[in-house]
């Protein structure tokens, strides 16, 4: 049975194969309506995250399959101390499916390892995000119809952002990426990212505190969120949180093909007077997360592609 | 000088960084070897690193995971005493995964709330032990 845990457990091709999928979907919704029929998707949702959960139940919806499950500890077994590797034997009998989000790092592969069904990280802790980086996949690739060669500047919290950790590890298996790491020094890639993904992969890198000089350099500009979740302490959230807003002369500096990207929900890094630029991709980003779900439910639960049995 | 008598049949571990066998003892748990004798010998001169721990341990020791010495220390020798003559003496090879042989620190890791969770460390390409869940490489000692 297949999982999807770490970002890396799909492999190159069997990403772009997804990839693939996702597009099919995207040119023909119509013909995928019902492929996921009488199938059920669990969301076990130990911490809120309203788009994430929401674009999960759209995507089995989309195929025509149902959902259930629960949208925050409070309202779960996990209030009254049941283990993760408890909840999901019991959920492996409800449903054909889960999707995890945890704020504890590793609670997804904790309960892949106990799951009658595949389970799906959405999300653990300041871990991976291996879904959300799928995403990004995505739109990068809709955008620059490539995902190698490219310069790509990652900003804001790359400490915590676990996007930003499961989007480095995908794009270090590609040819001629550049990594420009964008933040201020509380919050810098943490070293096992360079150490282990950036530096084996030969791949280059600048960790550079400047977003305007950045600028003019990027293909594709990666903004985050500094999350308040993340921080034990509050002073350093407030002191840290205005550090980088995009804004309209910022993104003067840029090329006419940057494509910005955002995870979602924004606080006040981009400037709303940015969403009307062609090059904001971020609302188009949410919209391909759909698809891309689609495409992974499909995956694992092996359900055959209708447009490819056409010979399409 | 400090004597201590030698061993007939068990294994001498030696080159331990000086100050600290009672760290490794709690890690291989000696304290569960009940057909053993132990001796802990601290800051033994060295010719080599100027000073260093023994720990010496006669009786049976075939549940004892020594190889976690080998990333705990990697300067530790192992010699295997049998009827009073040394039969092997070797540096352990790093095992590629330990589990439920150090903690993970991570407050974030579900290690820390899961009830009887396993704690499993998988050795990295760069040579560090990182949890299995987490990915938080293990440090010796707290920050």
């Amino acid at each position: 049975m297949r999982h999807l845990i770490d970002p890396l457990d799909f492999t190159r091709e069997e990403v772009e194969n997804l990839l693939d999928l996702a597009d099919r979907i995207i040119a023909d919704p119509a013909a995928y309506q019902e492929v996921a029929r009488h199938k059920k998707l669990a969301t076990l949702f130990y911490e809120p995250s309203t788009r994430t959960r929401l674009s999960f139940e759209a995507a089995i919806l989309n195929l025509g399959g149902s959902v259930l499950g629960f949208p925050g500890a409070d309202v779960s077994s996990a209030a009254k101390g049941e283990s993760v590797a408890d909840t999901i034997r019991v959920i492996s009998a409800y449903a054909d499916i889960a999707a995890m989000r945890h704020p504890k790092e590793g609670a997804p592969l904790r309960a892949s390892r106990y799951s009658g069904i595949p389970v799906i990280n959405a999300g653990d802790g300041g871990h991976n995000h291996p879904t959300q980086t799928l995403t990004d996949l995505m739109t990068i690739r809709r955008r620059c119809g490539r995902l190698d060669h490219l310069t790509i500047g990652l900003c804001g919290d790359l400490k915590f952002g676990r996007t930003v950790h499961s989007l480095i590890k995908s794009l270090a298996r590609y040819e001629g990426i550049r990594f420009l790491f964008i933040s201020p020094k509380e919050l810098r890639v943490p070293s096992y990212i360079i150490t282990d993904v950036v530096e084996p992969a030969g791949l280059e890198y600048q960790e550079v505190r400047s977003l305007e000089d950045s600028m003019p350099q990027l293909d594709i500009l990666y903004m985050t969120r500094v999350q308040r979740e993340r921080f034990f302490n509050e002073e350093d959230y407030i002191r840290l949180k205005n550090t980088y807003v995009l804004t309209e002369d910022k993104m003067k500096l840029a090329g006419p093909n940057l494509a910005v990207l955002h995870p979602l929900p924004r606080v006040n890094e981009i400037s709303i007077s940015v969403d009307d630029d062609p090059r904001a991709a971020y609302f188009e980003q949410a919209k391909n997360g759909v698809y891309v779900r689609m495409a992974l439910i499909m995956t694992l639960l092996g359900l055959p592609d209708p447009k490819q049995k056409e010979g399409n | 000088m400090l004597n201590v008598d030698a061993i007939n049949n068990g294994i001498v571990v030696d080159h331990i960084q000086a100050g600290t066998s009672l760290e490794l003892y709690r890690l291989l748990e000696l304290d569960k070897l009940e057909n053993a004798s132990i001796a802990l010998i601290q800051n033994v001169r060295s010719n080599k690193s100027g000073k260093k721990d023994i720990i010496k341990i006669e009786g049976d020791v075939s549940a004892l995971n020594l190889n976690i010495l080998a990333y705990l220390d990697p300067g530790i020798t192992v010699a295997t005493i049998q009827d009073g003559k040394i039969v092997s003496k070797k540096r352990p090879d790093l095992p590629r995964k330990l589990v439920n042989v150090i903690r993970c620190r991570n407050p974030r890791c579900i290690t820390s709330v899961e009830e009887e969770c396993e704690h499993i460390f998988l050795l990295s390409s760069t040579g560090q032990y990182r949890c299995a869940y987490c990915e938080q490489a293990f440090e010796m000692k707290p920050e």
